[in-house]
């Protein structure tokens, strides 16, 4: 059921934040939230030279997403190719979803007072169109896997 | 409705093409060009549509009304500021002649118009940043191949070794250069990164040298040495192309790699090592010599050293090595036209082509002009107009430089942004946005030449103008028509394309038009032309430095240590910002809004510093200071203090970015004049400073 991920070739990344960025823009997000977040671990030798890992995370797209029960007003669905996404109409705000997530990624958009998180950019991908962050990662070390044909 | 256009990026000076996509006026989607790029762009280039949307910059010409750098202004039209221009220009040029007048710009592709424009009002006095950048290791090149700076790229994709010293790419972020090392890595391909201070370029490397501040010519002298040794040199290349090998065979003898690797911090072992693999990699190893290179006071030394070691691996028009980026000429055919003016011919106020005869004349070198101005010699200078150019938040110490401005009767600053010198000035000229304005055709040569344009997205939110306007305003007030006789962009585009028979339609499809299919490569045995030295071939000991009495095999002179309590302040780069210009873009601002000082361990253990601990950063004499949050890491030199560039700025209208951070500029008192006077840089990085954990960590709380 579960149908995409995203992966990162740490390899290629560079820390740059510019999916974090390019996922803002694409949200029309204000000062506050980040739906994506790219993060470093602290410099450590590794053979003679100063490494750091880096990983980029966002909403994982659960098989049996916790946050999607706890919603009071089904605001918060899952698609058929797996996708989890909030109905911004229904929402309203009460954040259920984030305590119940294990990695508390909902955020709220202040603007709006409800509840963001990836949608895995699925108007985009309906389009036949990569995620922003994919699309236009900076180093192409973003890739959207499809896991499983429908 | 829907739109798509082709364009050029402006957040950096790197100018990425872009596709921007907008509805109802607004950007919706800003990506890489998919034909050049895939797509890919970094965090600065999306926020560009923040740039767009922020009301804390200039939303219509402004004259000031109170003291200089008071942040009183009254609001004009473009009519009424451009003829207040025009009339303060018109009484200098005639009480002080044209010369009087300056105009200084950050370079690029269009500097060609801004410097006709200050040539046709009678002025030989065009400058540019490049003091504060690329200036020595543009010198160094032209020392030695005879070309400049620009007269190589690099073919680091096909490359089996790049050697990068302290060139921190992936924060400078040139997105086709980065495409091209991270395919180099993933075929196997070997980086070394050199540099004080560990950075994302490093961390990326398959080598890294934590060296000593000061000690990058060290280095390069020890492997030179090696190189020769072992004979790791393309004597057929030497023979064909370069004279004075045997003078720097006797001048390297005493640069040893022990002696290189004492003086360095590092260990000779590993110093051998790389020349090992130098070895088993040439003639596929590029010594990259560098590009903001005004750091110490032998940058330009350290820079030639670095253009040596290409020239001993023969790597030049070779794939996998250096090229001679190729254009129109090249290709067979005719160029663009572009806006031009012959310069006048009078004495430069820098001293650059009379006083200093060793410097390219083009933009000379804007910070001796200041104490010319001071002086009032050759002549005095009356005007400064500074074209997308801070002077105050590019070079060193403003205070210094507020003294000569005041010699001044007309500041001007044309940007789009508020500038620390912008906000000192008299009329502030509010340039669109890059995504809000049409420019000029350039041409971008390459081993695939093109020509490519930057058009506007939308229509300006403020009351802004594109800069083709701006001068063509003051042109026109000033009688200068001949020079800028075009009132749209349309004729300016038809003008220059004319000779080459494309039109703008050829510019749709892919948002630039190619001028050749295949990668143009020379021949390498044909290369004798190429080198435009007095003699014709690589000059290792250059005749025209002889000649203005400097040496071309410089002996190395240790750097100067710290006093107690002092470090040396070094600066650098980010991903997410570009120099001081985005400090205040409300996207970027979120991801840093602030800079840190990086501390090493051990000195930071003895100050009692921990990371995230307030320090206090003084200029030498105490007369800037600035507090901000502790980075302590063994990965930089002990002896330097590392702070982002950009940062400390002064402008209370940039909400976002008032006095967040330290300026390292500010910090560097008494800088103006320590720099290198065989290449023309400014040294900014031969500035001490002091640090001390601030007081400002209480935990007590006297207040109710
Ligand atoms: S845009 Fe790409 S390279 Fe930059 S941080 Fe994100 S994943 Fe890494
Ligand atoms: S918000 Fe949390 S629980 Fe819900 S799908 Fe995403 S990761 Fe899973
Ligand atoms: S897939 Fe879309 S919503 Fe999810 S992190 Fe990437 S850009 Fe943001």
């Amino acid at each position: 059921m579960k149908k995409y991920m995203i992966h990162l070739n740490s390899r290629r990344c560079i820390a740059c934040h510019g999916c974090e960025v390019h996922c803002k823009a694409n949200k029309n997000l204000p000062v506050g939230p980040f739906l994506c977040t790219v993060s470093c671990t602290p410099l450590k030798k590794v053979g003679g030279i100063p490494k750091t890992e880096i990983t980029f995370s966002a909403c994982r797209h659960c098989e049996d997403p916790l946050c999607v029960p706890v919603c009071p007003t089904d605001a918060m669905l899952q698609r058929r190719d797996g996708i989890v996404y909030i109905d911004q109409e229904k929402c309203i705000g009460c954040m259920a979803c984030t305590s119940a997530c294990p990695w508390e990624i909902p955020v709220q958009n202040p603007d709006t007072g409800k509840a963001v998180k990836c949608d895995l950019c699925m108007d985009r991908l309906d389009a036949g169109l990569k995620p922003a962050c994919v699309a236009k990662c900076t180093t192409h070390a973003l890739k959207l896997v499809t896991l499983q044909s429908t | 409705m829907k739109q798509s256009v082709y364009s050029m990026c402006g957040m950096c000076t790197v100018r990425c093409p872009i596709r921007v996509e907008s509805e109802d006026n607004q950007v919706t989607w800003i990506e890489g060009n998919p034909h050049l790029l895939g797509g890919a762009l970094c965090a600065k280039g999306t926020a560009g549509v923040a740039l767009v949307n922020d009301s804390q910059r200039p939303q219509s010409p402004l004259i000031r009304v109170g003291a200089r750098g008071a942040g009183r202004w009254r609001e004009a039209g473009w009519d009424e500021a451009l003829d207040y221009i025009a009339a303060k220009l018109k009484t200098i040029k005639q009480t002080h002649g044209p010369e009087s007048v300056v105009l200084s710009s950050r370079g690029g592709p269009w500097q060609g118009m801004y410097k006709a424009f200050i040539h046709a009002f009678g002025s030989p006095n065009y400058t540019n940043h490049d003091c504060t950048c690329g200036r020595n290791t543009h010198h160094a090149s032209l020392s030695i191949n005879g070309v400049g700076r620009k007269g190589f790229g690099y073919d680091i994709r096909n490359a089996r070794h790049l050697v990068l010293f302290g060139r921190d790419m992936f924060s400078a972020l040139r997105i086709a250069e980065n495409h091209q090392t991270l395919d180099m890595l993933d075929k196997g391909g070997r980086l070394t990164y050199v540099d004080v201070r560990q950075t994302m370029t490093g961390a990326k490397a398959s080598r890294f040298f934590q060296i000593r501040p000061g000690t990058d010519y060290a280095l390069a002298l020890g492997l030179i040495h090696e190189v020769i040794k072992r004979g790791y040199y393309d004597q057929d290349f030497l023979d064909r192309y370069v004279s004075g090998f045997d003078e720097l065979c006797s001048f390297i003898e005493a640069y040893t790699p022990a002696w290189a690797a004492k003086e360095c911090n590092i260990r000779e072992k590993e110093l051998l090592a790389f020349v090992d693999e130098i070895g088993e990699d040439r003639p596929g190893v590029i010594f990259h010599p560098g590009w903001n290179l005004a750091r110490y006071r032998d940058s330009f030394y350290a820079s030639r050293a670095m253009h040596i070691l290409n020239v001993l691996m023969g790597n030049i028009e070779l794939k996998g090595g250096l090229f001679i980026p190729k254009g129109a000429a090249d290709c067979g055919l005719p160029g663009i036209r572009s806006i031009d003016c012959a310069k006048p011919d009078i004495k430069r106020g820098d001293g650059v082509g009379w006083q200093y005869t060793h410097f390219d004349k083009g933009p000379g070198l804007a910070h001796l002009f200041f104490n010319n101005m001071l002086k009032e010699d050759p002549y005095p200078i009356k005007a400064w107009i500074a074209m997308r150019h801070d002077p105050f938040s590019g070079m060193p110490d403003p205070q210094q430089q507020k003294l000569a401005f005041d010699k001044c009767e007309l500041l001007v600053s044309i940007d789009t942004n508020y500038s620390e010198y912008g906000w000192y000035s008299d009329v502030i000229l509010p340039e669109s946005t890059y995504l809000e304005r049409d420019t000029p055709i350039v041409q971008q040569k390459g081993l695939k030449p093109r020509l490519a344009v930057r058009r506007k997205a939308v229509e300006p939110r403020y009351d802004t103008r594109a800069s083709w306007e701006i001068f063509t305003g003051l042109a026109h007030r000033l009688g200068l028509e001949a020079t800028f006789p075009f009132t749209t962009i349309e004729e300016l585009w038809a003008w220059q394309l004319e000779p080459t028979g494309h039109t703008m339609a050829d510019f749709e499809e892919k948002g630039f038009v190619e001028l050749i299919d295949q990668p143009l490569w020379h021949d390498r045995d044909q290369l004798d032309s190429t080198f435009k030295t007095p003699s014709g071939r690589i000059e290792l000991v250059s005749e025209k430095l002889t000649k203005a009495g400097l040496p071309s095999l410089k002996p190395f002179e240790k750097p100067e240590a710290a006093e107690k309590g002092m470090f040396r302040l070094i600066y650098g780069k980010v991903a997410v910002h570009t120099q001081g210009h985005t400090t205040n873009n409300p996207m970027l601002s979120e991801l840093m809004p602030t800079n840190t000082a990086w501390i090493n361990t051990k000195q930071a253990k003895k100050l009692g510093i921990q990371t995230g601990d307030q320090v206090e950063l003084s200029s030498a004499d105490h007369s800037y200071n600035a507090t901000v949050a502790a980075q302590v890491t063994d990965h930089v030199h002990p002896e330097a203090v590392f702070t982002v560039h950009g940062f400390g700025k002064e402008i209370p209208r940039q909400r976002r970015s008032f006095l967040a951070g330290v300026s390292d500029q500010k910090l560097m008192v008494g800088a103006l004049d320590d720099w290198d006077q065989a290449g023309g840089g400014i040294s900014l990085c031969e500035v001490f400073v002091h640090v001390k954990k601030s007081i400002r960590n209480t935990t007590r709380r006297a207040e109710l």
